[in-house]
């Protein structure tokens, strides 16, 4: 039975993974190979490197920290952060990477999801939405609105409605993160969680306001995702990832339990 | 043991196919630490010297052929299999040893009797995550793991062998129905899954490949297969 996937993501700026609060006060938090083979081995079903520092001449560092990571973590890699066209993917495939993720690209630009799909396959074009509720928060009939550039600027577009679009354009996967909830610990939200689930047909990633095991279980069993993302739990080391699993295995969720027998 | 400690008569060499698609970092890091010398094929000419070849890849079948075709490789690796020497296929590598692919209509190797369907009754597509091997006959290349374990994988086709050509089956794996995670035919082999990305489970399946690759450049495998006849 396929596994429900937990994800650690790793928020990577100059080479270096960082840590903070909607893109400042940024502190550092050391190597991503280091860390991502740490979590490869404490049971990470997969890593996201995030590329906060979208300064252009930082590429060049980003590929060598993904490459530096594939060599070490041989668990699969997602990159998201400032890939802008078919051959800025296939640079960051080359260098080690298994998925790589657009989001203000693809908004902008959904045709680019099509041609790297096209190019790549789709399994390999994960598109993330970041979406915040268009009213209050207890009135889910407004539905959500798309954002972009860490949240900071709104698009106009209906959320559910870019879901479904992103798919149409070819993207296996989708990485759903609430702006709303984002940094709050206050849980995943479910509602948009399942009505995307709803819409389409490919894996939804849960994004945005875990704060522990339960909010995992929610975002699976309410809310249908196929994998969950958190970043500050795991970094803060407030829960380990093999404490989420063996909460999710306990509601009756199918996780890949890491092997204790690590030699 | 990693390579720089190893006699170099004594290691076991291992061309990768490349053919201009996807990540070869983590499959060639892999290989390494399952022991082998490996180098990148672009070409044919790097198949000389190799113990056994892998072919990887991920995306669709049309494409990853016209590219095989374009750098020559195509006939070189039926050739390889024709003479009976180890080759590994992972994901679409696995898928292309067959006749043909429903993703776009392409004609594959041919190698190997059956076609690549899009999975049935999955509940989402593509398949991506970590699933159960389940076994379905004993093979040197699953030794040492468990039965069942968890490979990752990423895909939405799978390879089905042809009618009488059940014997190829390794293993299977279930996403909605069951379909064939691992095949092998003598020294050829194919894993739907990803070895390189499944952890420790996974450098044990491409050691044990390494193993039988140098095994089997020590005493070649009689009776090699007959070639195919050429596409058409």
């Amino acid at each position: 039975m396929l596994r429900v996937r937990v994800i650690p993501c790793l928020d990577v700026a100059r080479g270096r993974v960082v840590k903070g609060t909607r893109f400042v006060d940024l502190t550092d938090e050391g190597d991503p190979p280091e860390l991502a083979e740490r979590y490869a081995v404490e049971g990470a079903d997969e890593i996201v490197f995030l590329d906060i520092d979208a300064a252009p001449d930082g590429r060049g560092t980003l590929l060598e920290v993904v490459e530096r990571t594939a060599r070490r973590a041989f668990v699969p890699l997602t990159v998201g952060g400032g890939v802008r066209s078919v051959t800025e993917m296939r640079d960051v495939l080359r260098a080690g990477a298994d998925k790589v993720s657009f989001n203000t690209a693809a908004v902008r630009d959904p045709a680019l999801v099509r041609r790297c799909a096209r190019r790549f396959g789709s399994q390999a074009v994960v598109v993330a939405i970041d979406a915040r509720r268009r009213a209050g928060p207890d009135d889910p009939g407004a539905g959500w609105e798309v954002v972009v550039k860490g949240g900071r600027e709104a698009t106009g577009l209906d959320a559910l409605t870019w879901a479904e679009r992103a798919v149409a354009a070819g993207a296996g996967e989708l990485l759903v993160t609430s702006i709303d909830r984002d940094g709050t610990g206050a849980g995943f939200d479910t509602q948009l969680l399942r009505a995307i689930t709803d819409r389409v047909p490919v894996p939804v990633i849960a994004s945005g306001g875990a704060s522990g095991p339960d909010d995992f279980v929610a975002a699976v069993r309410d809310g249908g995702a196929s994998a969950v993302l958190a970043a500050s739990i795991f970094h803060r080391r407030r829960h380990s990832i093999a404490a989420v699993k063996a909460a999710m295995a306990a509601a009756g969720i199918p996780v890949r339990l890491a092997t204790a027998a690590a030699a | 043991m990693t390579r720089s400690g190893v006699i170099r008569s004594g290691v076991t060499r291992v061309a990768v196919v490349d053919y201009g698609a996807g990540n070869l970092v983590s499959i060639e890091q892999a290989l390494t630490a399952a022991g082998a010398d490996v180098v990148m094929a672009r070409g044919p000419q790097a198949f000389s010297g190799a113990d056994a070849l892998v072919v990887p890849g991920v995306g669709a079948a049309a494409p990853a052929m016209s590219r095989l075709r374009r750098r020559g490789l195509d006939e070189p690796i039926r050739a390889w299999i024709a003479d009976g020497r180890p080759l590994l296929g992972i994901c679409l590598g696995l898928q292309l040893l067959f006749e043909g692919s429903d993703e776009d209509g392409a004609d594959t190797l041919g190698v190997l009797p059956g076609r690549t369907i899009r999975l049935e009754d999955a509940p989402r597509l593509p398949h991506i995550g970590w699933n159960q091997v389940e076994r379905r006959q004993a093979h040197p290349l699953f030794e040492g793991i468990a039965d069942a374990a968890d490979f990752y994988f990423v895909h939405s086709y799978a390879a089905v062998p042809g009618p009488g050509a059940d014997a190829l089956t390794l293993a299977e794996t279930t996403h909605g129905a069951p379909f064939v995670s691992a095949i092998a035919r003598g020294p050829l082999a194919g894993v739907q899954f990803h070895p390189e990305r499944s952890g420790r489970d996974g450098l044990r399946l491409l050691a044990n490949f390494v193993g039988l690759a140098a095994a089997g450049a020590a005493a070649p495998a009689p009776g090699a297969m007959l070639r195919p006849a050429m596409a058409g």
